[in-house]
Order: C-alpha cells, then structure tokens, then sequence
C-alpha cells in the first residue's frame, strides 16, 4: 500500500488515487458507502471538538432526496453538523475539496484510516449523484460561512459553485452536507448500531439522530469531561520501515545521522543514537542524503534488531480512562453489573498501545449469549466480527468456569488505543492478532470475568437467602399452627425467630436512565 | 389419637425453646429394609433419617407431615375418614401445597412410619376395589350404622371391602377356609358355582395386588376366626408376588406390621400345575424371565413351593392364566383343580 502511494503520487492527483482506491476506504457499494460517508463524518466532527476539548453535540440527519430513483439504492443527502472549533472561512474550501499530501512524519492516534474521510464522502457523492457538497462553517458564533462546492478530482482542487453568509446565532463549528446513492433500508443496524457505540466510546457527546423517515434518535452525554486530545509523537525508532526512513531522509535538512536519529525518533538521546550507530556499524557523521538503498535497509534492521531503545512513549495516547469507559458502557447498555479495565500501556513494533476493556452482564438490552464491541481508537468496529483477535482469545477461554454459561446475557468490550492499529488490511475492520496485543485483551479480559464471576456468586447467594427467608416465612407459620392444634394449646409457640431475614444489599443497579431511544413520530 | 397429640406437643415445644423442630423418623431406605425371619416380613433396621426445618429443603416436606396429622386428627375426632386422593385436595385448603398425589401419599407413609401406625388407623385409606362375598355376618362399627349387621352372601356381586367393613365385627359364620382370587372373573365363577357352600370359603377379590385393607382383613379372618387363607393367583411371577405380600407383607411397607398372613397358602397356579394340566400357555417374556431372577435373590423365596416353582418356570418358560382352566370346561377349576388343590 505504501509503496503504490509513493510511486503513483507523481503521476496521479491524490483525490484521484484515492478515488481510484475507493474501495480501500470501504466505499464498495451503496449500503457501505452509506455507512462510511456518515462515519467519515462524524468522525471528523468528534476530532474537531475533542481537539479544543468541546463536549461534542452532534447533529447527524439522512434524508431522502427525491430527484433519484424511488426505491434503494436512491439518493440520501447526509448532514452532519458539530459543535468543534470550525474551519475558518479562507481555508473551508481546502478542507474539504483538496487532499494533501504532507511530508511530515510524525505519527498520532486518529480515528480515521486516511484521515481525509470527508472528501471521500464529497467524491462518492459527485461520482454517484452528481450533485454538490454544502459545507458551513462558523469559528466564532457570530457569522457562518458557507459553500456549495465540488472537487476538481484530476486538479485536486475545489470548485466553488455559490458563496453564502450569515448570522450564525451562537453557533460554532462546522455542517456538512452531501447528497450520495446508499441504500438505508440494508444500512439502518449497522448506522444505528455505530451512532450508538460511538456513543459508548464517547460517553462526553450527545449525539441526535433523525432518520430517513423522520424518527429521531437522541443519545445524551453522560459525561462532562473531555479526554485529552492525543498528540503528535515522533515515530519510535524500532517501529519505521524502509519506506518511511527513505522518505525521512529525502527530506532531512539536518547534519549527521546521530542528528538525524534525535531529531526523527521519540526517546533516541545522543548517548543512545551514538550507542545504535556503533551497533549498527555507521558513521555517525555520515549524511543520511549520501545512504544508498543497501544502507538504509541495512539501517531499518539495525533499527529493529536493535534491543537498546527505550520503550515507546504512551504518554502520547489518548485512552477513555475507565470512569469514561464505565459511563458509556452503562449508557448503551444498562446492564445490571459492569466491571473496567485499563491495562498499562505496552508495545508492539515500536508502537504503544492500551488495551481498555469492560465486561457488562445483565439488565434490558443486552441480548441471550455473548455480544462483542469493539473499539479501535474510539472508532467502533463494526465488520470482520468473527476474524477479530478479541474473538480468538473469548473462544480460546472457557467461560463456564467464570460462572456464565451460553445463554447469559454478557456484552464484552475492548477498546485498543494505539499510534497505529494492527488491521490485518486496509479496509478490514478487524485487529490482527499480534501476540502482545492479544496477551493484554486476555489479561484484561479475564480479569473481568473473574470480577463478574464473583458478582454472579454473590448474586447467587443473595437470591438464596432472599429464597430461603421466602419459604420459612410460609411454612413456619403453618408448623406452629398445627403443631398448636396437635398439642391442644391455645397460643402459638413463638416461632418467629426461626425465620431468617432476608439481607437484600443492593449491588451493580446501575441504571443511569440516559441513552434511550426517544422515537418521535 | 395419643400419638398424634404427643407428636404436636414435641414439635411445639422445641418452638416454643426457640429451636428448630427435629423429627426422628425411621429410614425406610432400602438399605434400612431388613427380613425378619421370625416375622416372615420385610421390617425396618434401627437407622433413622431426621426431618428438621433448620434444613430450607425439608421445611415443606416438615409442614406437610404436621398437617397431615392435624389431619387425621381432625378425621378421628369427626369419625369421618379420608382416601388417599382426598388428602391431597384437603391440602390445599390449608395452603399446604403438594407437587401430585405421589407427594402426598409419600407423606401418609412417611408419618406412618414416624408414629408406627398403618394410615387406616388414622383413618386414611387408599380407593379400594376389593370384595368379599361369603357366609359371614358382620357388625358395623362406623358412625351411623352402629350395630347394623350385613350378611356378607347378600349380594352376588360381593361386598366392597372399605373402611366399614374392615373396622366391623364378626359376629357369625360357618365357614372353614378362605380363598382369595387375583381377579375378578374367577371370584364371580366361583360364587356361581357356589364355591362358598360346596368348600365352606370365604371368598375375597384382590382385584390384582392386595390392597392393605384387605391384607388387614384377610389376616383379622385367619387370626380372629381361625380360618385356613388360600391364595390362588395367574400362573406367572407376578400372581406368585400376589400370594407372596399377602403372607409377608411388602417391602413398600417394611414400617407397619400387622398387614400379613404368615401361614396362607398359595395353591396355585403353580408353574408345575401348568405342565401336569396341560394348560394353554404363553411364552415368558424378557420381563417376566427378569422378574423371577430378581424374586429368585429375595430372602422370602427361598422356602418351599417358591424356589422349585421359580425353578421350574425358569424351565419351562411357559406362564398361564386362571382363566386357562376353562379348556376344560367353566366349571373343571371348581370341580377337578380346586379339591386338588385343597387336598379333598
């Protein structure tokens, strides 16, 4: 994948390529294409406002637009609209008509694949209905601006149709709108079911749905903060592959190799780009722009090979934290028990990564048997359930002996936080099953369902005592009876002691009452 | 009545302590089943099991035995009595639940077993299809038809054999023996063909197993009349276990006495009869085949005819009914089989 970007780049526009490519970012047919353009969307939206630490409240709607076939596929005009910092006016154009193509090489965790979801959505809808874009924007709450465009796909450039201007009433950030073919009716679960995990992976949004035929779905914010936005990091240096260390040296404008290893890699000091370089058996005075191809392949083994570096830093990850991870879960779910976990964070390939997890048992929505949520820098993973590493590892334990059994109600969840996630392949949702990766979910995991095995034990034993109390206070009372009438004697014997009382102590309740479907007509 | 109250009086008092009620009942579990040689019966060994409501499982199975003798309390005191089936509809006027009726009945014999009475002593008895036809007078004892008397030849039918007619007195007869017949096909022959004059019998219908009333009555006949008991039963190994309870009572009933006649006979239909008559047969099934190994490792067969008879089944491999008789003739089991039998 890499490598096609590298050598189509000079004779292709990226808009083009990645148009040309577009099944890579799951545009594959109208009901994906559906699914995608809207989480594209709203995916942007949250980034907008997380990044100024803004409670998001996003507005999402899908509706019909008639001037298309009658029946789905057809055409739907998709709006999303947030709360973020916005885009100001001069550069609202190039956000969403232009891809760009930076040269930089730092690495942070982000939702999207590509990271230019919303002008794949602008190039879907062109392609499919022909119609343009409306994008708005407002940074201040005083004025918006907006445009109805398009994207100039082989100049990979907007196309400004009309300019619009006005009040902007207090509201900040960014609308956008764009008509595309989808096809809802085989769409609706899956969009449901992503607005609603999204939800759970960001319990501080509110997110309010209206639906093709007007039915509106609201999910409110459970919580008040915002985590703190992830941050740019440096590649570590055991996680760069030659590719990338060609494109780091053709642009260094830098001295020697020892500079060049401190001023490219998270954690590389003098001592220890010095300490890799004599490894690696450099000169660290050499000019990387002097490295032939046998070098820097020879450079990227050293750089894996190499046992000296520090870990990578986590420090740069953005994780839910379990309060977050606890309040979403709840929400969506209600479940009667609901235990988290946030491991440490740990490495693989020069990557760091978490693993959060929850494991939630009970109460009214989730359904008979095991059901799996997952959750890849806060982007819920909806496809390639049954290939996922999480899967391996729940098929891989024997859940009877945590006290739950086939048909038990339990919803499992696990979230991996990392600079780059391990897909097995662009456009797959699911998460390869690198050995560190899986080892940490099963830690999680099974700590969590030894911490709901001991909630079913007590629950259990409480339901036995409530159990017992029941049938003592029938039965007592009639065996004294009897016993009186059998002996002749007036009164009854004193029996009450006999009966045990019934300790009910509440445990796990949990029900936060937000995030239900209000169903208008 | 005694019993009953002592057993109200334990259980009130251990409440009124601030205990929990413990209740010593004798172990009839088959390991506790014991044959008394002397008895010639199944009776009970000295373990008991205890039935405490400081258990949560055996508080219901506690309340159901206590009300089952506030029960029969209640019976005696209105000299009413009670079915088996009755009980279990009683039950649930007080909110004493019983799963069926098996529960319920289970209960009668576990407080049998607790106060060592039979359920007809506190006036509970099964639905009963039994008869007995025969010259007999008896008195009743049951409220209403105190001193009533009944000649026991004066329906041909016969007279059923219920709770009055158990309790009732003897007041005269002329008879020398007693038959009882497995079905009732052979009990109205034999009282066509006057079987009760021409042997001086009292005849009895066991309508298949012997129902305790009428092992009751067939004993009070031999001890308190002094008459000879003949059982005469289907040549098979279920006629055989017939005749075996009724002289030694039942191992479902190891906890009572009283309810056999150890000395009647049983006269046939032997399996030896079924070759010397050369009677209609049919093949012994895989059950039956079965069953006669089981009888065979019982200690109350190892006495004579049951060992050779078992043998000789097992031989033969050939059952027949009463009813088999009538190749011959309807009469040749009265004429020719009966005087054998009975040695005339």
């Amino acid at each position: 994948m890499r490598r096609s970007v590298g050598a189509s780049f000079s004779e292709i526009s990226p808009s083009e390529f990645f148009y040309r490519n577009r099944d890579l970012a799951g545009f594959t047919n109208p009901t994906r294409a559906l699914y995608f353009s809207l989480k594209e969307l709203v995916e942007n939206s949250l980034d907008s406002c997380e990044a100024s630490q803004t409670p998001p409240e996003i507005l999402v709607s899908i509706e019909v637009d008639e001037d298309g076939p009658s029946e789905d596929p057809r055409f739907y005009r998709i709006m999303v609209q947030d709360n973020g910092t916005g885009i100001p006016a001069g550069d609202l154009a190039d956000a969403f008509g232009r891809v760009f193509y930076g040269s930089k090489f730092k690495l942070r965790q982000s939702r999207g694949i590509f990271g230019m979801g919303a002008t794949m959505t602008l190039l879907y809808a062109q392609a499919t209905t022909g119609k343009p874009a409306f994008v708005a924007s407002s940074t201040t709450g005083r004025r918006y601006h907006g445009l109805l465009m398009k994207v100039d796909i082989e100049r990979n450039r907007p196309v400004i149709l009309r300019r619009l201007e006005g009040r902007a009433r207090g509201w900040r950030g960014t609308l956008v709108s764009a008509t595309i073919l989808g096809d809802y009716q085989k769409a609706e679960s899956k969009v449901i079911s992503y607005l609603e995990q999204t939800a759970m992976a960001a319990p501080y949004a509110s997110i309010t749905f209206r639906d093709p035929r007007g039915r509106q779905m609201v999910l409110e914010r459970v919580a008040d903060s915002v985590p703190r936005p992830p941050r740019e990091t440096l590649p570590h240096p055991s996680g760069v592959d030659v590719e990338t260390l060609r494109k780091m040296v053709k642009a260094w404008r830098g001295g020697g190799l020892a500079d060049f290893m401190v001023r490219n890699f998270q954690r590389v000091g003098p001592k220890t780009a010095e300490a890799f370089l004599a490894y690696a058996k450099f000169d660290p005075r050499t000019d990387p722009r002097t490295l032939t191809e046998a070098d820097l392949s020879r450079l990227a083994s050293a750089l894996r090979s190499y046992g000296g570096f520090l870990p990578p830093d986590a420090s740069y990850l953005s994780t839910l934290g379990p309060e977050l991870l606890e309040a979403g879960v709840r929400r969506l779910l209600q479940p009667e028990f609901c235990a988290v976990e946030s491991r440490r964070p740990q490495a693989y390939e020069g990557h760091p990564f978490v693993v959060e997890a929850a494991v939630a048992y009970g109460g009214p929505r989730l359904k008979p048997g095991l059901t799996v949520f997952r959750f890849a820098n806060r982007i819920p993973l909806l496809y390639d359930e049954s290939s996922d590493v999480t899967w391996k590892v729940l098929n891989s334990m024997d859940l009877r002996s945590y006290r739950v059994g086939p048909e038990d109600p339990v919803g499992v969840v696990v979230h991996l936080v990392s600079t780059k996630i391990p897909y097995k392949t662009i456009g797959k949702e699911y998460i390869a099953d690198r050995p560190e990766v899986e080892r940490e979910i099963r830690l999680a995991l099974r700590s969590l369902f030894r911490a709901l095995r001991n909630y079913l034990s007590r629950k259990e034993h409480m339901v036995g005592v409530a159990r017992r109390a029941n049938i003592y206070s029938k039965y007592m009372p009639l065996i004294a009876r009897f016993s009186a009438e059998l002996a002749g004697r007036a009164r009854l014997p004193r029996y009450e002691a006999l009966i045990p009382r019934a300790e009910l102590a509440g445990e796990g309740g949990g029900e936060d009452g937000a995030g239900e479907r209000a169903q208008d007509p | 009545m005694a019993k009953l109250r002592a057993l109200g009086e334990l259980v009130y008092d251990q409440i009124e302590r601030g205990e929990h009620p413990v209740l010593r009942i004798p172990d009839r579990s088959v390991s506790n089943i014991i044959y008394d040689e002397k008895l010639r019966q199944y009776v009970l060994g000295n373990k008991v099991t205890l039935r405490t409501t400081r258990n949560v499982k055996h508080l219901r199975a506690f309340a159901q035995l206590i009300w089952l003798a506030y029960f029969s309390k209640l019976l005696s005191e209105s000299h009413k009595t009670s079915t088996l089936r009755d009980v279990f509809y009683s039950a649930q006027a007080y909110r004493v639940d019983f799963e069926d009726q098996d529960e319920s009945d289970e209960r009668i014999t576990e407080l049998e077993a607790l106060l060592g009475m039979a359920r007809e002593e506190f006036n509970v008895y099964p639905e009963e299809r039994s008869s007995i036809f025969g010259n007999l007078v008896i008195e009743y004892n049951v409220p209403g038809y105190e001193g009533r008397r009944l000649d026991l030849t004066s329906h041909p039918d016969g007279v059923m054999i219920g709770p009055a007619l158990t309790t009732a007195d003897f007041v005269e007869t002329d008879a020398e023996l007693v038959i009882a017949i497995e079905k009732g096909g052979l009990f109205t022959r034999f009282i066509e063909e006057k079987v009760h004059e021409r042997f001086k019998a009292i005849l009895v219908n066991t309508a298949g197993q012997a129902p305790r009333a009428t092992r009751y009555l067939l004993r009070r006949l031999r001890s308190e009349l002094n008459l000879p008991v003949y059982i005469l039963t289907d040549g098979d190994p279920w006629g055989m276990h017939i005749a075996m309870v009724i002289i030694s009572g039942s191992a479902n009933a190891a906890h009572l006495t009283q309810l056999n006649v150890p000395d009647a006979s049983w006269i046939g239909v032997w399996a030896t009869d079924i070759l010397k008559y050369k009677l209609p047969y049919d093949k012994l099934t895989d059950a039956d085949v079965k069953r006669l190994r089981e009888l065979a490792r019982d200690p109350r067969y190892s006495g004579d005819p049951w060992r050779s008879q078992i043998d000789s089944f097992l031989e033969h491999r050939r059952k027949s009914e009463q009813e088999a008789f009538a190749k011959y003739g309807l009469t040749y089991i009265v004429d020719k089989y009966l005087p054998d039998k009975l040695g005339r």
